[in-house]
């Protein structure tokens, strides 16, 4: 039972950033089960930027253990800014690499994060495809 | 959260103690000048076999044992081991079958797990809200080819206690032996073989200021056991290997200075306990005290926190300079948490948010307050960050 956290876990632990709700959320993803003990909800907000789709602004809430909270604290400063093609690219590993790696135990909770901000990005998408009339992505 | 701790506050006794300064004292020249072989039969070895013994007596005398019945073990895990298999593996020409309880121990439910798979037939017996076990089920649940009832003292998450006094009256003239594991007891509550009415009661070292890697078991006269380790037969062919002649020192000097301080120890430990049990649930909104308000050992307490993970709340504290531990084990894919809460039917949900705080000797007034004082502050740091309503 390996529960040896980098510092850069404990870093995101201590003090995780982009914690809250959003108002007007454009998209939003929730991923995991309290029966499970991890439950991740993402908020995005999404601007143009030079004639591209920006997630300028993104929000965490989670239920869960270390690796989970910094998991999700680390996703969402690896992803504002970034394009959504950019952003819906983001794996499990781009997570788990930038906190120095996890506990192999804890991997799972990195999927979290990276599953629901694809979640949202899906979310605003479809809500995007329905106003605008356009085709809906998958 | 950026102080800078001079002292590790630690509330998780329950896992492990601290090392009594007197114990060490006691172990030392046995780590150094007095090195020998028990078994030897010159000076150096006879001196090695007198502490030895004299550590038997020490350990016999807190649990009201005869010296002969007690026999050390390399950890309470082996106790365990050596009194399930042991038992099963020498009577399994008369039956196999054997009851436990669904809140055992790892090296327990293990054990238990492993001798199904070589033909035993196992039944696990099911605990009320308050994790006691249910008697109509025992006695419904023997059989003419039962052979060992295995049921814990106090569980080692909730403190529980269980009624093994009840049981070996249930057991009394069928001849089905009763075991109990008694590591969360020593020390904490008086304990008494002849009382209780085991067969076989297993011990460990470290969690009574004793040093790790020792433990003992008590092996009532007559009962029929077989080994684990077999070599040159020594603790009377139950446990070959060369004592650990250090350990067992220090084993017997925790064993007397446990029955010395009992009264000591536990009144500390019912006071502090009281302190949590009555101002948590006054300083945090929504808690839920898990366990047996009065049948519980006086140094375990346990409480969930719907709507946070235990493991974030041990590693807030553990930032506060706080040691404490959960039921919630989020290290696989499966994320199963705590058995025994599940087992006392509380929801995965509540059972992720546990939180276990266990006393020690060595704790103060001080270290209670501090708990109470930081962890308020910590629950509502995670409830804010967490998506459930």
């Amino acid at each position: 039972m390996i529960k040896m956290y980098s510092e850069k876990v404990m870093e995101h632990f201590r003090n995780p950033k982009n914690v809250g709700e959003m108002k007007d959320p454009d998209g939003v993803g929730e991923v995991g089960n309290p029966v499970c003990g991890d439950v991740m909800k993402v908020y995005i907000k999404v601007s143009k930027k030079g004639g591209k789709e920006i997630i300028s602004n993104i929000k965490f809430k989670t239920f869960g253990c270390v690796a989970a909270i910094a998991s999700s604290s680390m996703l969402t400063e690896i992803v504002k800014g970034k394009t959504l093609e950019e952003a819906e690219r983001i794996t499990r590993k781009d997570v788990s690499e930038a906190l120095g790696g996890l506990p192999p135990v804890k991997e799972h909770c990195s999927n979290l994060a990276a599953d629901a901000l694809k979640k949202a990005i899906l979310d605003y998408l479809s809500k995007r495809g329905k106003n605008e009339g356009g085709p809906e992505r998958s | 959260m950026h102080t800078i701790q001079s002292r590790v506050i630690y509330l998780d006794n329950a896992s492990t103690t601290p090392l009594d300064p007197r114990v060490r004292e006691a172990m030392l020249p046995y780590l150094t000048e007095r090195y020998g072989n028990p078994s030897s039969i010159h000076k150096v070895g006879r001196e090695a076999r007198e502490a030895v013994e004299d550590a038997r007596r020490k350990v016999a005398d807190t649990i009201g044992a005869s010296p002969e019945e007690i026999y050390f073990t390399g950890s309470g895990s082996e106790g365990n081991n050596l009194a399930i298999k042991g038992i099963a593996w020498a009577n399994r020409s008369r039956g196999k079958h054997i009851i436990t309880t669904k809140i055992e121990h790892k090296c327990v439910l293990n054990t238990c797990h492993y001798l199904e798979k070589h033909g035993f037939d196992i039944t696990y017996l099911d605990v009320d809200e308050y994790g006691v076990v249910d008697l109509e089920q025992l006695k419904s649940s023997l059989r003419d080819d039962t052979i060992l009832v295995s049921v814990m003292y106090a569980n080692n998450e909730v403190g529980t206690l269980q009624p093994i006094k009840e049981i070996s009256q249930i057991l009394k003239k069928r001849d089905i032996y009763l075991h109990t594991d008694a590591v969360q007891v020593l020390g904490k509550l008086p304990l008494d073989v002849e009382k209780l009415g085991v067969d076989v009661l297993t011990l460990s070292a470290h969690k009574i200021y004793g040093p790790k890697g020792v433990g003992a078991v008590y092996v009532r006269k007559g009962t029929r056991m077989d080994p684990l380790i077999h070599g040159g037969g020594q603790e009377r062919g139950l446990r070959s290997g060369t004592e650990n002649v250090p350990g067992i020192v220090g084993f017997g000097t925790a064993a007397e200075l446990a029955k010395n301080l009992l009264l000591e120890d536990k009144a500390k430990f019912e006071r502090f306990s009281e302190k949590l049990i009555n101002e948590i649930p006054e300083r945090i909104e929504n808690v839920k005290f898990n366990g047996h308000p009065k049948k519980r050992v006086p140094n375990i307490v346990n409480f969930s926190f719907p709507r946070v993970e235990g493991e974030s709340i041990v590693m807030y504290l553990d930032l506060e300079g706080i040691a404490a531990s959960t039921g919630s084990a989020c290290t696989s894919k499966s994320l199963e948490p705590s058995h025994v809460l599940t087992a006392m039917g509380i929801s995965p949900e509540v059972a992720h948010g546990s939180l276990r705080i266990s006393f020690g000797r060595f704790n103060d007034e001080y270290d209670v307050d501090k708990l109470l004082e930081v962890l308020p502050g910590i629950i509502e740091k995670l409830r804010k960050m967490s998506p459930l309503g």
